[in-house]
């Protein structure tokens, strides 16, 4: 492999005027990873600003409860800006101010991403666009006005299924029209290369982490390892370390929707065929002339019609499995994981509960299983209220 | 009569419209459509029309659900057509029908992904019995274009390369080998209209120049007869993409739509002769 792809996945297919500027992206990001300066910037941001590392949690009540597997939570959802996505932007705007770049865009689904990009933005002074599809600028109000008040500015897309797969094509058009002065910070393990190869590096510490953590508490690797998966940065985050380690099953959950044989549903593997969009190869949710499907879930941060190269490369060779989580069992484990330990997990970070919920109890007692616990729920609050409101009433 | 259309290498088509002009001391004038806006049969006609005005080579955009390259007005275009469910084989059988009338060369812009799910063997294949000549691939940058140029050689379709005022020391590596002619895209962005062009045409051209072995045509946010002056020496031909949609999308009928199409092309056409 050259960097560039994975297995037959991954590639750069963007327009010409894209790409001189992967070309010196790629270039500079490789003379960053070596650069121990650059590194130890990172590691010290990570910990003093972000809170790294994580918390790893022994849900002893989920465990009790449940009846099989030793339940760990990583905690990425006590990281600053509630989600994992701080470890990647953080380390993209070094990279941006390293290439002297003074604007950064950003697309965002659930807003996780395009929060922490305007944090880091704050930080170090950068002007700030962010692209979000007009759906989900109404389900995620709040983190909306947390962009403004960061200094960010937010554009609603009103284009094509105006969600995350839309906010993506205009960042992607934006980035074309300012390609010299501007940084794209691209929030998943996907698009054109260097992307799916960098952002995996940044998230990388979380499976690390774990290893550490697990090791200093149980003595041994984790049995499995459960994240949930939009494009895939959680998990592939969780999942990197572990690749080599082949006892450990790592388990991807996509979200789906009303169901994966109705077409309300982003589950991309369990449902998808391999095609080409947002600058890579992977899998996608497409009709046989290549037209991207419109893809639904509750969860705004998954509902997106593809998944990193890298995920479709484990998945061809069978060395992570893909399984998926209904609205219906997310909403429960929501209410189930806030009510067992106190923890109100993000919608997204739910569905990984929620399968979780389902194969603990089958594993045995040694066992240890480990979900990332990719954010905190506070901005899913009010939809699962109204989710739950509405239940109410057909019943 | 398929077979004696077969007989002309595709990219031939192409070559001869530049050269008709060349020898005309003129300049070649490239007009697009999205398919099936506002529907297929004023498509049609809309493409006849300009072929009759004075267009050297029509591109038909095929209509697509995420088309990254394209400003607000194909993507409206696009939408406006999808609404119809406008599929391959209709755009093929659409392109069959003017190829009966007429010996104006045809391109087809359209993503990737398109080619590749309908396969690109079967695809080539269907675009040279349809008497189709090329395809603009505008997510298909020269790194990736192994993905499909084997089946558009093999049955005669010239894959257009495109450069970019960002293209610098790529300009050269893009224009070697290049077949049909060199799109040359005006601007960074995206499709769409501009009121002006901060590119140093003249540097930008003097690399092209020195790298290129086949015709020169300039597109992206030419917008009028005016613009198309200004331009028209640096190239061998212009591109008239989203100018041309809007016109037709501001029609009150396909009716209007066609009349509009043939008032436009006249326009640019005299623009470039005089």
């Amino acid at each position: 492999m050259d960097g560039k792809r994975f297995g037959r996945h991954g590639g750069q297919y963007v327009p010409e005027t894209l790409m001189n500027a992967l070309g010196e992206l790629e270039q500079a990001y490789d003379e960053a990873r070596m650069d121990p300066a650059f590194q130890a910037e990172l590691t010290a941001l990570s910990k003093d600003y972000a809170g790294r590392p994580s918390l790893l949690y022994f849900a002893a009540n989920m465990t009790k409860d449940l009846g099989g597997a030793r339940i760990y939570l990583k905690r990425e959802d006590l990281n600053h800006t509630g989600s994992h996505k701080i470890n990647n932007v953080l380390g993209q705007v070094l990279l941006a101010k390293r290439m002297g770049k003074k604007r950064v865009i950003a697309e965002t689904g659930a807003g996780q991403h395009g929060v922490a990009t305007a944090t880091a933005a704050a930080l170090f002074g950068m002007e700030c666009s962010v692209y979000m599809g007009a759906e989900d600028v109404e389900r995620q109000a709040l983190n909306v006005f947390r962009m403004r008040l960061l200094g960010s500015e937010v554009h609603s897309v009103t284009s094509g299924t105006a969600t995350l797969k839309d906010a993506v094509n205009e960042a992607m058009r934006e980035w074309t029209k300012r390609v010299q002065d501007t940084f794209y910070v691209l929030g998943s393990v996907m698009g054109p290369a260097p992307y799916p190869r960098m952002v995996r590096d940044f998230q990388r510490i979380i499976g690390e982490e774990i290893k550490t953590q697990l090791m200093e508490l149980e003595g041994k690797l984790p049995d499995a390892v459960l994240a949930c998966v939009g494009g895939g940065s959680n998990a592939m985050g969780a999942f990197h370390a572990f690749i080599p380690d082949k006892s450990v099953r790592l388990i991807g959950v996509e979200a789906a929707g009303d169901g994966v044989d109705t077409d309300r549903h982003a589950a991309t593997i369990t449902k998808g065929t391999v095609g080409i969009f947002h600058g890579m190869k992977s899998y996608f949710l497409q009709d046989d002339e290549g037209q991207i499907t419109p893809v639904y879930s509750i969860s705004a941060g998954l509902d997106y019609p593809g998944i990193g190269p890298e995920h479709a490369w484990l998945h061809d060779e069978g060395r992570a499995e893909y399984v998926s989580a209904t609205d219906k069992e997310a909403v429960d484990a929501f209410c189930y994981l806030s009510r067992m330990e106190g923890i109100i997990p993000a919608i997204e970070s739910a569905h990984a509960v929620a399968h979780a919920r389902k194969i603990a109890p089958e594993m045995p007692e040694d066992s240890v299983l480990v979900v990332n616990l990719s954010g905190r729920g506070d901005k899913d609050v009010y939809q699962i209220a109204r989710y739950m409101g509405v239940d109410v009433h057909e019943g | 009569m398929k077979d004696d259309r077969n007989q002309y290498a595709s990219s031939g088509r192409i070559a001869e419209a530049f050269e008709k002009r060349k020898k005309q001391g003129r300049k070649a004038l490239i007009t697009f459509v999205t398919a099936g806006d506002p529907d297929l049969a004023a498509t049609e006609r809309i493409v006849q029309a300009m072929i009759a005005e004075g267009a050297d080579l029509v591109e038909l955009g095929i209509p697509y659900s995420d088309p990254i390259a394209e400003g607000p007005v194909i993507q409206a275009a696009n939408e406006r057509a999808l609404k119809h469910g406008i599929r391959m084989a209709h755009v093929f059988a659409l392109a069959d029908r003017v190829r009966a009338v007429t010996n104006t060369p045809l391109v087809l812009l359209l993503y990737v992904n398109v080619i590749v799910q309908y396969g690109a063997d079967r695809f080539f294949s269907d675009c040279r019995t349809s008497g189709l000549d090329g395809v603009i691939v505008p997510d298909l940058p020269y790194e990736e274009r192994g993905e499909i140029e084997e089946d558009a050689k093999r049955h005669g379709i010239a894959l257009i390369r495109m450069v970019s005022p960002v293209s610098d020391d790529r300009i050269r590596m893009v224009a070697k080998g290049a077949e049909g002619f060199l799109y040359c895209v005006s601007s960074l962005g995206v499709t769409g209209v501009r009121a002006q062009f901060d590119t140093d045409f003249d540097a930008f051209f003097k690399s092209i120049d020195a790298a290129r072995d086949i015709p020169t045509a300039l597109g992206f946010g030419i917008s009028d007869g005016a613009q198309v002056r200004a331009v028209k020496r640096y190239a061998d031909g212009v591109i008239v993409g989203s100018a041309m949609v809007r016109t037709i999308s501001e029609a009150k009928n396909p009716e209007e739509a066609v009349a509009r199409a043939i008032a436009f092309t006249r326009e640019l056409r005299s623009a470039l002769d005089d």
